[in-house]
């Protein structure tokens, strides 16, 4: 058998074609491309909104119109032309059904493709699926077990309409409108997305999961999720996307919001593999999303994200500890590959006492594709007894890709404690050597070290998604994780 | 007037006193017009992010001082590391001081610039070395633009300097704020070894901005050991801009022990353009006050199988601010990279700051780089130890700090510089360090 060497999986990699890109062709109602007033007004008249929601749109635009793309990310992309997409599409088969078999029987196969038919879930997995694909939600499963417990799981334009005293009261107080130029845009013409509300001292039986897909071509996916945990009670989130292969830059500019009220605890998950572009770089989604939560007393937070696909990413999912003794977490695992740029990390403001957070970020470069770790960790004057601990660690592959590292630490409390540590590093011949002296084949012993590497996210995972995690980073690095 | 148009105009006065047909004059010209078109370097820069200038821009500095005034060697004899025999280059409000100085040119030369830059004889080296690294940032500019005065040190090849060269300029307070901007150029052959130590002091409490660029070229296995020494007043501020660029086994070594100043701002840069470099980077920081010190260094790794050693303490008691941005570059071509960055920091007092950004970009697979840092207080047991053994609170608190930034000390080569610095730290805990080193 011939050997299989560092130089074949960089190989592997570079040929490595985006396995589940394919086009569902749904009839899609689609809107006119460009963004004015009256694109918005309409957004908002389509989904049957009220007022005051319509005005809270008109403000974002009129602030985003005043802003500037912000470009101190360590990326390089054509900037989108926000006047050509089109900022609403909409499945055509509109009602709601009641079952399974009335679904358009060709999404169900899209589903069945991306290896989550609905059916399968539902026995194995338990898990409740708020299904988006473009930007309206279609089919809702496990909405009674979950309205037993009185948890609300819907999508925000339903919640917009059914319990508007909580999402006027919740949203954008984490994310404000103004926050920054995706924000403002994802405020002003977010088509859809997921909400959910935990009562008070309610553990949420099931993981809460979300499918996003993008699927209209040119159309852009502005999501707009909201969490609201109420105290003492506890939810894990999952979000995970897969797109079609496209030959054509798609954006998207999500906006998620995290609250966790005295003593709640949110676990929110993401596996995110959007079209990454092929070998050359053409192509691939464009993703700028906004996340951050926001604890109050006692309450946590934690991040877990596997990031393996999009052309550009720029996400970091923050933590705002306003309350004492409230805790945040943030556990990633970025790979890039080819052209891909991905400058991710998170914020941690710590505001509160016995305020904790810790940060553990594992990046993975192959290809010519450049990847950035990019953290704040602030303490404030009265955040005594701070203490965080954060580790960055970068593999790369190849000598034509980057790692970088930019953290940022800011103590302004004498009682802080903070440890940084950050390494870089290839995969070590002597790593290997040990290996195949144990009589371990090289392929298996870089898919060991890859596997080893990136287990203590891994590991943050919930069991559900942890197998989707695997699935997807073999499509990244195939050849290197067994 | 602003600083900034102050400086412009007052460039028209300085072409007067210096001839403005040698090559020399087209760099300032040049520089000039950066500086004109960038100006001061602001809080948007992600440079300057954490460092704001306004506050000692708003003086009337005077550019160009009147004239020397004599300093008895025994009032400023506590300046200088006094008890080793060493050569010396001492400026006095931006003027060279003969008096105070002892240079010399044989074998080697440790001089003044404006001879340097005026004499055929030294013609070639300037060309090949005067500005040839130093960044084209605003604050260098500003400096190239007004570059006239400083020390020029140049060891030829195989030459062992057995003193070590003193670089000190005091300001005199003779004007009511002053602002200095020394160019400094040190060019070590191959095979030579030199030893610097350079300090800037005011004596009176009139505001000084000092604006220094030092460019040091070490050539093939040359060995350059610098050490800085910034324990100015209050009213002093410093922007040190250093520039290294490093041929292949070279060694260079720069200490900075920042105790002083209100705003210090420390740009260290090494370029390693050869195989087999060292790098070492060593700083310790103790301030309190409103004081401020900011270390930006940057060491571009461009060739491979080169080390970087980067180790920076910090105390931090008052309102004192401390800054660490440290970048580390590794080029695609540099394999076998071995760059390792530490920044330690202790806050004192509740109205401290600390904000550091270790920053790693790597464009080579086959790297050893890591960073740590971290933030905190000193242990508590090993409080309660000492303690318990009957040394009072204040001295052991004091033993602690010194043991925390004591391993920047070891590699300080020169056993008097190394005593001074230690006393320098006993007194700003306010202890005394009962034992030798």
């Amino acid at each position: 058998m011939s050997k299989y060497t560092e130089d074949d999986l960089r190989e592997e990699l570079k040929t490595k074609e985006y396995e589940y890109g394919f086009y569902t062709d749904i009839e899609s109602e689609t809107f006119p491309n460009g963004l004015n007033e009256d694109i918005i007004k309409a957004i908002s008249r389509k989904k049957e909104e009220p007022e005051w929601m319509t005005e809270w749109r008109l403000e974002a635009f009129k602030v985003w119109q005043e802003m500037e793309e912000p470009d101190w990310a360590n990326v390089n992309y054509e900037k989108p032309d926000f006047q050509a997409i089109s900022y609403y599409s909409a499945p055509n088969s509109k009602p709601k059904y009641d079952s399974l078999d009335e679904v358009d029987p060709e999404l169900l196969a899209t589903f069945e493709k991306l290896g989550i038919s609905l059916d399968e879930q539902k026995k194995l997995a338990g898990v409740a699926m708020d299904v988006v694909v473009d930007s309206v939600s279609v089919a809702t499963t496990f909405k009674e077990t979950l309205a037993e417990k009185g948890i609300i799981f819907m999508s925000i334009s339903e919640a917009i309409k059914e319990h508007p005293e909580l999402v006027k009261k919740y949203i954008g107080t984490v994310v404000p409108q103004k926050d920054n130029f995706y924000a403002a845009l994802n405020s002003a013409v977010f088509s859809d997305g997921s909400f959910c509300y935990i009562p008070k001292g309610v553990r949420c039986p099931m993981e809460l999961s979300t499918y996003f897909r993008i699927n209209q071509a040119g159309t852009g996916q502005f999501e707009r999720t909201l969490v609201i945990a109420d105290e003492g009670s506890y939810v894990s989130y999952l979000e995970g996307c897969t797109a079609p292969s496209r030959d054509e830059n798609q954006l998207h500019a999500a906006v998620v919001e995290l609250i966790a009220l005295e003593d709640a605890e949110i676990k929110y998950s993401t596996v995110q593999n959007w079209f990454p572009g092929n070998a050359e770089g053409k192509g691939g989604v464009f993703n700028f999303v906004t996340k951050r939560g926001l604890c109050e007393k006692n309450s946590k937070i934690s991040w877990t994200q596997v990031e393996t696909g999009s052309a550009v990413t720029w996400k970091y999912p923050s933590c705002v500890l306003k309350g004492d003794n409230s805790v945040g977490e943030f556990y990633s695992i970025a790979v890039t590959n080819n052209f891909q740029q991905a400058d991710t990390g998170t914020k941690m403001i710590h505001l509160g006492k016995n305020t904790k957070s810790t940060i553990i970020s594992k990046g993975i470069s192959a290809g010519k594709s450049q990847n950035s770790y990019r953290g704040l960790v602030q303490i404030s004057p009265r955040a005594e007894n701070a203490r965080n601990f954060s580790q960055c660690d970068s593999l790369l592959m190849g000598n034509e890709c980057g790692a970088h590292t930019f953290p940022y630490i800011e103590a302004k409390n004498k009682t802080a404690q903070i440890e940084h540590e950050a390494t870089t590093s290839k995969i070590g011949e002597d790593q290997i050597f040990y290996c195949n002296q144990r009589g371990i084949d090289t392929e298996k012993a870089i898919a060991l070290i890859v596997n080893g590497f990136s287990k203590e996210v891994l590991n943050k995972l919930p069991m559900e998604f942890a197998v989707e995690a695997q699935k997807l980073l073999e499509i990244s690095l195939e050849g290197s994780v067994g | 007037m602003e600083l900034k148009e102050k400086l412009v105009s007052s460039f028209m006065a300085f072409e007067d006193t210096v001839d403005v047909n040698s090559p020399i004059h087209d760099i300032r010209t040049e520089a000039i017009k950066t500086f004109e078109a960038d100006g001061f370097p602001t809080k948007k820069q992600e440079a300057w992010k954490y460092t704001s200038l306004n506050s000692i821009l708003k003086h009337d500095y005077s550019v160009f001082p009147k004239h020397e005034d004599a300093l008895e060697f025994k009032d400023v004899k506590k300046y200088f590391i006094h008890d080793i025999d060493s050569y010396k280059i001492v400026f006095i409000d931006g003027k060279y001081s003969s008096h105070l100085s002892q240079t010399t040119h044989d074998g080697i030369d440790v001089c003044l610039m404006s001879a340097a830059l005026t004499k055929p004889k030294y013609r070639l080296v300037i060309e090949n070395y005067f500005n040839k690294i130093a960044s084209k940032d605003s604050m260098s500019a500003l400096n190239t633009a007004f570059s006239a005065e400083g020390a020029y040190i140049h060891i030829p090849k195989n030459k062992l300097v057995e003193k070590p060269i003193q670089i000190l300029h005091f300001s005199t307070g003779n004007e009511a704020a002053l602002m200095l901007q020394p160019r400094n150029l040190v060019v070590v052959d191959e095979n030579a070894h030199v030893q610097i130590i350079e300090r800037h002091q005011s004596l009176t409490e009139n505001p000084v901005l000092t604006n220094s660029v030092t460019e040091i070229f070490t050539n093939k296995r040359a060995i350059v050991d610098y050490y800085k020494i910034q324990n100015d007043r209050e009213t002093a501020s410093l922007i040190d801009n250093t520039f290294i660029d490093q041929k292949r086994e070279s060694l260079a070594k720069v200490h900075t022990f920042s105790f002083g100043g209100k705003i210090t701002r420390n740009n260290l840069n090494f370029y390693q353009n050869g195989e087999r470099i060292d790098s070492t980077m060593k700083g310790i920081t103790i301030i309190g006050n409103k004081q401020h010190v900011d270390h930006n260094t940057l060491v571009h790794h461009i060739e491979p199988n080169c080390e970087s050693h980067q180790d920076y303490k910090g105390i931090f008691g008052d309102s004192a601010t401390g800054v660490f941005n440290g970048k580390v570059l590794v080029e695609k071509e540099a394999q076998k990279t071995d760059a390792f960055q530490a920044n330690n920091n202790i806050l004192l007092s509740d109205k401290a700051t600390i904000n550091t950004k270790p920053q790693l970009e790597i464009f080579a697979d086959d790297v050893k780089c890591s960073h740590g840092c971290t933030i905190g207080q000193l242990d508590e047991s090993a409080m309660f130890y000492l303690r318990s053994r009957g040394i009072p609170e204040k001295e052991a608190r004091g033993l602690l700090m010194f043991a925390f930034s004591n391993n920047v000390l070891d590699s300080v080569k020169i056993p008097e510089i190394k005593n001074r610095i230690t006393k320098i730290i006993a007194n700003k805990l306010g202890v005394n360090i009962g034992f030798d080193l």
